[in-house]
């Protein structure tokens, strides 16, 4: 038979002191752990949501990132003409090629200078980008010396309101339009008429990537490959997603001292709240050893007092995802390890985080209780009923 | 006001024992601090379990601490060399990835103070495969007056020469030869990633540096042969000054002259070039810092978990012990003493384990950031410190109650 619920909750309660600073314990390692979470679901969720899958993005072969080399703009007209690339609103085959350059920008907040991603592009290369939409002002016009900045560019640099001006490269900048890109990698760039930027980053004469849309996923497979196998290009295509996908490895070191950090926490808060259960177990001796005269078996005893413990971290980690949810959307930035360039990205608490959060927690909970629940039920009735 | 109350009580309390007033008649000095260790060291032990339990919690924690505080204290306070303190890196003004016209070397060489120059060109070579943990960073620079800017890099003569004397010879970092195995002879080849151009380099030399540099150095002269367009193009001028007081003037001095160039420049200290890389990161500061204290405000709450649960078992041995004349601050003195005991011995053993998992980090294959890193005397004193303070912090307020306690109602009491 097993011992009722309310007994723990009970329990819980009399020692409330104790209660209350082992939960927060349990609860500060649980927020160390689901900020640590959150913030790599937001750093992957900002590239996997970058890649469009209708997008092929062409390469020098050879090269493993936009940053990396370049190709003659003598390939350019072969590469649009190739079958399977969707028409622009002219009427014309969807393709953009753009030069990828990265600058120094200081931080509004004066805390150093950050490496951003300013891209050149053709009118069509905002065709082929739907996803990201203006928020403020207007698009750049080809032509001139303008520019658009991302939402977390303009809340993270100076300069970058609209009608302000940008220094780079030969000269100023006017920025006439905010972009909002949802959270993907672009969120980190600033973007322009790819003619401007090359001549004044002396590139004239080649790009450094392009971008076709196809007309459909299937399609842009098939582009991909038509890219790559065309002995003429020397080039490499391949889908947009792929190509994000392998940045997500820039969240490598936060992965590895997010492990780690989590895991030396863990052990540390298990002793702690083995520590309670104990004085717990200690505690009740007595009552304990009646409960089995009454005739509650080793088992519900030992499931009793796990159960107890589980309760105690469960609270710990509700406590901890409550803390925690004033950093939920906050964004910050780190160092993408494809393009050099800073990725802005935020917080995201997702279902997946916060499950797997109570998960870290109860984990605790269950080891940091099975052993004073095993002494628990071991207990010899005799010496404890006179004790 | 309780806590600067409760704070000035314990000091009193140290402060009182010379000579201290124990029982109803004067001990002398030792006797005090005898009496004292033997009642900290029987209560600490008293529940081995606990005591075990907590030391435990507490030297996990502290072995993360120790851990970031090294890992902060080699990101943003540490020196580097002597001979690092007096170097300089200058590179394109918008960044990295822009390179400058090479005959800017000659020029800063005019500037006051400047020793020599020596100019770096990144190559970005994939090495076996694309596996990062077979990347490394691989330059082409001067042989004539490489080891002259970077006078602590330490490679035997012979070896020296024999690079100037190899066109594709190349001299490698001392950790990188453990980790691939290499001898001097080999024969090894860089896949071109930003030029498409391959390079085949023979090992001529091996150097050490203070701090394990990860890189292989080649003569940009085979580079300019095999690409072209880098003719003539430098990515960063490495610069060798008089001395360390010299670098901000040079820095100014460098950036100045070519103000109106078409190519402008940024030149800093070898720190801040390294920094500027560490910020990239992201914002590691705020990051370790709240890890940081996270760690330290769960340390303090199990150790105050642990000492309110052992005082108020004894409440009744508080009574006994003020009964026979033993003051309030001498009880308090003693459960501080307690705590404190019980938290820095966790505190050893944190700061051991820490200095083992540091070097376990610095010598793995994928060490990266952690290389060279050592936990240094300061941090560790710095660690026992907190964990001092906190077995200080965390008994105040359960001592202070049971220092309170009403002999009659505490002898009534059944715990």
């Amino acid at each position: 038979m097993a011992i009722p619920i309310s007994y723990n909750i009970r329990n819980l309660k009399l020692r409330k002191g104790l209660t209350i600073m082992t939960a927060l314990g349990i609860a500060l390692t649980v927020t160390t752990a689901i900020f640590l979470m959150a913030l790599l679901a937001g750093l992957d969720r900002a590239f996997v949501i970058s890649g469009d899958p209708q997008n092929v993005l062409v390469l020098r072969k050879g090269s493993t990132a936009e940053l990396s080399g370049g190709f003659d703009a003598a390939y350019f007209p072969t590469l649009r003409n190739l079958p399977g690339i969707a028409k622009d609103s002219h009427g014309e085959p969807m393709a953009s090629g753009e030069w990828v350059v990265v600058i120094v920008l200081p931080r509004k907040d004066g805390t150093g200078e950050v490496n951003v991603t300013v891209r050149g592009m053709m009118p069509d290369g905002l065709e082929l980008r739907p996803k990201v939409k203006l928020a403020e002002g207007r698009w750049f016009t080809p032509g001139q010396r303008e520019v658009v900045v991302s939402q977390s560019i303009h809340k993270r640099f100076g300069n970058s309101n609209v009608g302000d001006t940008m220094q780079f490269g030969k000269g100023p900048w006017k920025v006439v339009g905010i972009f909002d890109a949802g959270g993907s990698a672009y969120e980190s760039e600033v973007w322009g008429d790819v003619n401007q930027m090359s001549s004044d980053f002396d590139r004239q004469g080649g790009f450094a990537s392009a971008y076709l849309r196809a007309t459909d996923p299937g399609a842009a497979n098939a582009l991909k490959n038509l890219v790559s196998d065309d002995q003429r290009l020397k080039l490499d295509g391949l889908l947009e997603t792929d190509y994000y996908a392998k940045q997500t490895s820039s969240g490598g070191p936060i992965r590895f001292v997010g492990y780690l950090v989590a895991i030396i926490m863990a052990i540390g808060s298990s002793f702690a709240a083995m520590n309670t259960m104990y004085a717990a177990v200690a505690y009740r001796s007595r009552e304990i050893a009646t409960l089995r005269v009454i005739g509650f078996s080793r088992p519900s005893i030992l499931t009793s007092f796990v159960f107890e413990s589980l309760l105690l971290s469960f609270l710990g980690a509700l406590v901890g995802i409550v803390l925690m949810l004033p950093f939920n959307g906050m964004t910050t930035g780190t160092s993408n390890a494809v393009t050099f360039s800073e990725v802005v990205f935020s917080l995201r608490m997702t279902p997946q985080v916060v499950v797997r959060a109570i998960i870290f927690g109860l984990g605790m909970g269950l080891i940091g209780g099975f052993a004073p629940a095993w002494h628990a039920a071991r207990q010899n009735i005799l010496t404890a009923l006179r004790g | 006001m309780l806590v600067s109350n409760l704070i000035g009580a314990a000091i009193g309390s140290l402060q009182d024992g010379v000579p201290a007033r124990l029982g109803a008649q004067y001990l002398d000095f030792p006797e005090f601090l005898m009496t004292l260790t033997t009642f900290v060291t029987k209560s600490a032990f008293r529940n081995k379990r606990r005591s075990a339990l907590t030391m435990l919690s507490i030297a996990f924690s502290l072995m993360l601490l120790t851990f970031m505080m090294t890992v902060w204290r080699a990101f943003y306070l540490d020196e580097g060399s002597e001979q690092s303190t007096q170097r300089l890196i200058t590179r394109h003004r918008v960044s990295l990835t822009f390179s400058m016209p090479s005959y800017y070397r000659e020029k800063i060489r005019t500037v006051p103070g400047v020793v020599a120059v020596v100019p770096t060109q990144w190559f970005g070579g994939r090495y076996l495969d694309d596996k990062p943990e077979h990347f490394f960073a691989q330059f082409g620079t001067d042989p004539e007056e490489f080891f002259k800017v970077y006078t602590d890099f330490k490679i035997p003569a012979d070896q020296l020469g024999a690079w100037q004397h190899d066109r594709t010879g190349a001299v490698v970092d001392s950790q990188l030869v453990k980790k691939f195995g290499w001898k001097i002879g080999d024969r090894i080849v860089l896949m071109g990633t930003i030029w498409g151009a391959n390079l085949e380099l023979n090992i001529r030399g091996i150097y050490t540096a203070p701090q394990p540099t990860q890189s292989v150095y080649f003569d940009r002269k085979y580079l300019e042969e095999s690409v072209p367009v880098m003719k003539d193009q430098t990515g960063t001028f490495g610069i060798l000054a008089d001395s360390p007081a010299d670098v901000p003037k040079i820095a100014a001095a460098v950036d100045d002259m070519f103000h109106n160039a078409p190519q402008q420049t940024k030149t800093e200290s070898e720190k801040a070039f390294g920094l500027d890389f560490v910020a990239m990161l992201g914002n590691v500061k705020a990051f370790i810092l709240s890890i940081c204290g996270a760690v330290v405000f769960a340390t303090l709450l199990v150790s105050a978990n642990t000492m309110a649960m052992s005082i108020r078992e004894r409440t009744r041995e508080v009574a006994v012990l003020k009964a026979l004349g033993f003051t309030r601050k001498t009880v308090l003195g003693l459960f501080v003493g307690e705590a404190v005991t019980v938290a820095v011995i966790g505190g050893l053993a944190g700061v051991l384990a820490g200095i083992g998992l540091m070097t376990m980090f610095s010598h793995s294959p994928q060490a990266g950031f952690f290389v060279g890193i050592k936990v240094t005397p300061a941090t560790m004193l710095a660690a026992l410190l907190v964990a001092a303070m906190v077995g200080f912090l965390s008994a105040l307020v359960p001592s202070y109650n049971a220092s309170r306690v009403d002999i009659v109602d505490g002898l009534r009491h059944i715990g």
